[in-house]
């Protein structure tokens, strides 16, 4: 049987992302000061400190779709800025993609990651090199379908995730803004990494250091 | 028809204090509720994450509803102002948002535009 990857590992997976995130507030302000309107680390740890009293509720489902769900709900109403509507969408559309009620496996989970990645491009209208979060979600999920369609184990599928999606946020310092408020800037939004970007690579680096260890905790 | 009386929501800002900058999704989708009325909701949005707000929050809504809602691309201030005034006289939604987006273009400095 392939590996499985439980509700109770998907809690533990946000609740690492609520902590980086919080631990890299002050670099997302510094990085959204450059080209948006610093709000983006204030925003992000709002949202991750109501997701981590979220998560710590003890009794709650363990199924998946519900699990992403909630999740999108508080992300939703604590985040504030464009973040909010935009990692909103992600879960709640990851929410709707295919399981086997607590668990999923590899490619299920690949598949999650790809519908939040299709609403997230629906909601945000960004398409790659628009300098936005899409520039590190959506060559992760290649790397992730690439990996999996060569049936690699958890570890390499997601470890082939984080590469891809660090190299895509550094990309975004390469580019020009075209959407977000760095698209006010212009051609002076190129040298400075994207704060969205930034924000959305933790998931992948907490990801490849939290789903590939087996069982739960 | 409105008979002289327009049902003015707003949602603004975060739920939790009413002081933090920003939207929230299911402040915008009770704002609409709360107006709600089988002639239509017109929303007004100013920038940043408000349209996506007001997007999400209309695709929370159940699809008959759905379907009776605008976005519009009318100036805030200056498009509530117009849309309250049209909508007032029992004009349709789609006229309402027409007048509203003219809005866009109407200068405010003399010989501005």
């Amino acid at each position: 049987m392939a590996q499985e990857i439980t509700t109770k590992q998907l809690r533990k997976w946000l609740l690492a992302y609520a902590a980086r995130i919080i631990e890299n507030e002050d670099h997302l302000t510094e990085l959204d000061t450059a080209i948006g309107d610093a709000d983006h680390g204030v925003n992000m740890r709002r949202g991750m400190g109501k997701l981590q009293e979220r998560l710590q509720v003890e009794g709650q489902s363990e199924d998946i779709s519900a699990f992403l769900r909630s999740v999108a709900m508080t992300l939703i109403s604590g985040v504030g800025g464009a973040a909010g509507p935009l990692y909103g969408t992600f879960f709640l559309r990851a929410a709707t993609s295919p399981t086997n009620g607590s668990s999923i496996d590899l490619p299920q989970l690949t598949q999650m990651f790809r519908y939040g990645l299709d609403g997230l491009q629906q909601r945000g209208k960004a398409q790659a090199d628009d300098k936005t979060m899409i520039d590190t979600i959506q060559p992760a999920v290649e790397a992730m379908e690439a990996a999996v369609a060569a049936h690699q184990s958890a570890a390499v599928v997601l470890a082939a995730a984080r590469q891809a999606a660090h190299l895509g946020m550094k990309h975004t310092i390469e580019i020009e803004a075209r959407k977000g408020r760095a698209s006010y800037l212009g051609p002076h939004s190129i040298g400075h990494q994207d704060p969205g970007a930034t924000s959305a690579y933790f998931l992948f680096e907490t990801a490849a250091e939290v789903l590939t260890t087996t069982g739960a905790d | 028809m409105a008979g002289g009386q327009v049902e003015i929501g707003q949602a603004g800002g975060l739920s939790d204090d009413g002081e933090t900058l920003g939207t929230d999704a299911f402040k915008i989708l009770s704002a609409i509720e709360e107006v709600w009325c089988e002639d239509g909701v017109l929303l007004l949005m100013d920038l940043g994450s408000a349209v996506m707000s007001a997007e999400l929050a209309l695709d929370m809504l159940p699809e008959q509803r759905r379907q009776k809602c605008l976005l519009s691309n009318a100036p805030l201030v200056e498009g509530a102002i117009v849309a309250a005034l049209h909508a007032s006289l029992g004009e349709p939604l789609q006229a309402v948002n027409a007048v509203a987006e003219a809005a866009l273009s109407v200068p405010k400095l003399p010989g501005a535009g």
